[in-house]
């Protein structure tokens, strides 16, 4: 099971606590973990990333065990902890004020 | 007995106002989507339950949300969790993709910038959705980078009206100080076939078959600030309205200038007249009166609050030209909020109710064509856009 944490506005939009548990089939990574969000929650697809060209959106981050993902190519395995579900995955909105 | 609702859209969120038909006490309900800047709410004219929400943000892009109850529950449409991956796909409602299908789309080309580059179309937010007349299923959005879309299914699934954007004059088109937006959506009640346009800054447009082929129509627009002041595309057109018992005679605020067509758009006649300032962003009609016409003067396009610290609205009675200042109930000094485009409405009660929002967080309501004012809310976050429901006993 693998553990996601999710910013405050998105959590609303998918009527969520702070962190969902989503099961991801095979190799465990960026995109396989967004795949699998985003058809549990279909109501985040585009949030995240663009609809066409999957680019993660400029505001957000993903951060995993202290490491900063979000500039990894999307087929970057996540880390162990996380896929043992010890440690979630984050997803990060920035902080910019507004 | 009769009411009405207004829907407002402001930086941080929707807010629903009800009163009766007297307009006098108001129920304040919101923040809705708190934390979301609301572009805009509008609800269908054939099913007042139906609203539709256009929320967006830099951090998450573009949302759309639909009530079926009339505002007490939300959803995505479409965005319903599917219990089977093999389910048929699920709505896209926040998928706008330009079409540039051969079939159906037009070449995606690019617009101009704001330093005369060439620069590519990208979708960035949806400024104003139109429900149909006659379908609650059916809106009309329009987006920034300027393009019209339509959904058929309730917003579940939406696509682009390809021959705005493909029309030819694509590539003169550029952005104002708040992106090449597609603002204005009038429907026209007596023609089907007939929509107008405006885009910042590109100018209005006009289909006569349903969105298939458009025609620029900025004949008679003048605008000192672009290179060929009488050029067919590239004036900021801020906001026009039409009557809907006259869909031929529309009025105009433009960037600067008020104007008026008694010919679909054909040719424009400026009707500023004795207006303190003709620069401003609303302008609307008169539900009742289709020669009664208000706006908003705004100090200049660099001062974009009202001239001398005073907020007045203006009315014409007389389509134009004639312009009288409404000021009972407004702040007569040290006012220097803005009202932005999408930010007026007109109630159909009689007499008319007319409101409009600032960007101080006023919303403003008169229930007597304007003759008297009373803000209903002093203290929200800045707004974006004020529409109006009429429920009629």
């Amino acid at each position: 099971m693998i553990r996601v944490e999710l910013p405050y506005h998105l959590r609303t939009l998918a009527r969520v606590g702070k962190e969902v548990e989503l099961h991801v089939d095979g190799s465990v990574t960026v995109r396989s973990v967004l795949d699998a969000l985003e058809l549990q929650y279909p109501m985040l697809r585009g949030t995240i990333r663009d609809h066409v060209t999957h680019q993660r959106r400029p505001f957000l981050r993903f951060f995993a065990c202290g490491e900063d993902l979000s500039l990894e190519p999307s087929d970057t395995q996540v880390p162990e902890a996380v896929c043992s579900g010890s440690e979630p995955f984050l997803i990060i909105g920035a902080i910019a004020g507004g | 007995m009769s009411g009405v609702r207004l829907l407002i859209g402001t930086r941080k969120g929707a807010f629903i106002l009800s009163s009766d038909g007297k307009r006098s006490t108001w129920d304040v309900n919101g923040p809705l989507f708190g934390g979301w800047e609301i572009y805009h709410v509008k609800g269908s004219p054939v099913d007042a339950n139906r609203i539709y929400v256009s929320q967006t943000s830099g951090w998450f892009g573009q949302i759309i949300q639909r009530s079926d109850d009339g505002g007490k529950t939300w959803s995505t449409p479409g965005g319903e969790k599917m219990p089977d991956p093999s389910d048929p796909p699920n709505g896209e409602s926040n998928k706008f993709v330009y079409d540039a299908s051969e079939k159906t789309g037009a070449q995606l080309t690019t617009h101009q910038w704001y330093d005369g580059t060439q620069h590519p179309w990208e979708f960035k937010r949806v400024w104003h959705l139109e429900p149909s007349l006659t379908d609650p299923d059916t809106v009309y959005a329009g987006v920034e980078d300027a393009a019209l879309f339509r959904t058929t299914d309730g917003g579940k699934t939406w696509h682009e009206l390809a021959g705005l954007r493909g029309h030819g004059t694509g590539p003169q088109w550029a952005p104002g100080a708040g992106g090449m937006c597609l603002h204005t959506i009038l429907l026209d009640h007596a023609n089907p076939q007939r929509i107008y346009v405006a885009i910042s800054s590109a100018g209005a447009f006009r289909t006569d078959d349903a969105g298939k082929t458009w025609k620029p129509i900025n004949r008679g627009l003048r605008s000192q600030y672009i290179p060929n002041p009488d050029a067919e595309v590239g004036h900021c057109v801020h906001r026009i309205a039409m009557h809907r018992s006259r869909p031929n005679v529309l009025f105009m605020q433009k960037h600067w200038d008020v104007l008026r067509s008694d010919n679909a758009g054909e040719s424009w006649q400026e009707v500023s007249g004795n207006l303190p300032s003709d620069f401003g962003f609303v302008i609307d009609v008169n539900s009742n009166e289709p020669e009664t016409v208000y706006v908003v003067p705004i100090k200049s396009d660099s001062e974009h609050y009202p001239p001398d610290g005073k907020l007045r609205v203006y009315r014409s009675r007389k389509g134009g030209n004639e312009w009288e200042a409404l000021t009972n109930g407004l702040p007569q000094s040290d006012c220097y909020v803005n009202i932005l485009r999408d930010a007026m409405a007109v109630d159909s009660l009689d007499p008319c109710g007319v409101y409009f929002g600032t960007t101080g967080g006023q919303v403003y309501a008169s229930a007597d064509g304007g003759d008297h004012w009373a803000p209903i809310v002093r203290d929200l976050p800045s707004v974006y856009s004020v529409e109006v429901q009429t429920f009629s006993s």
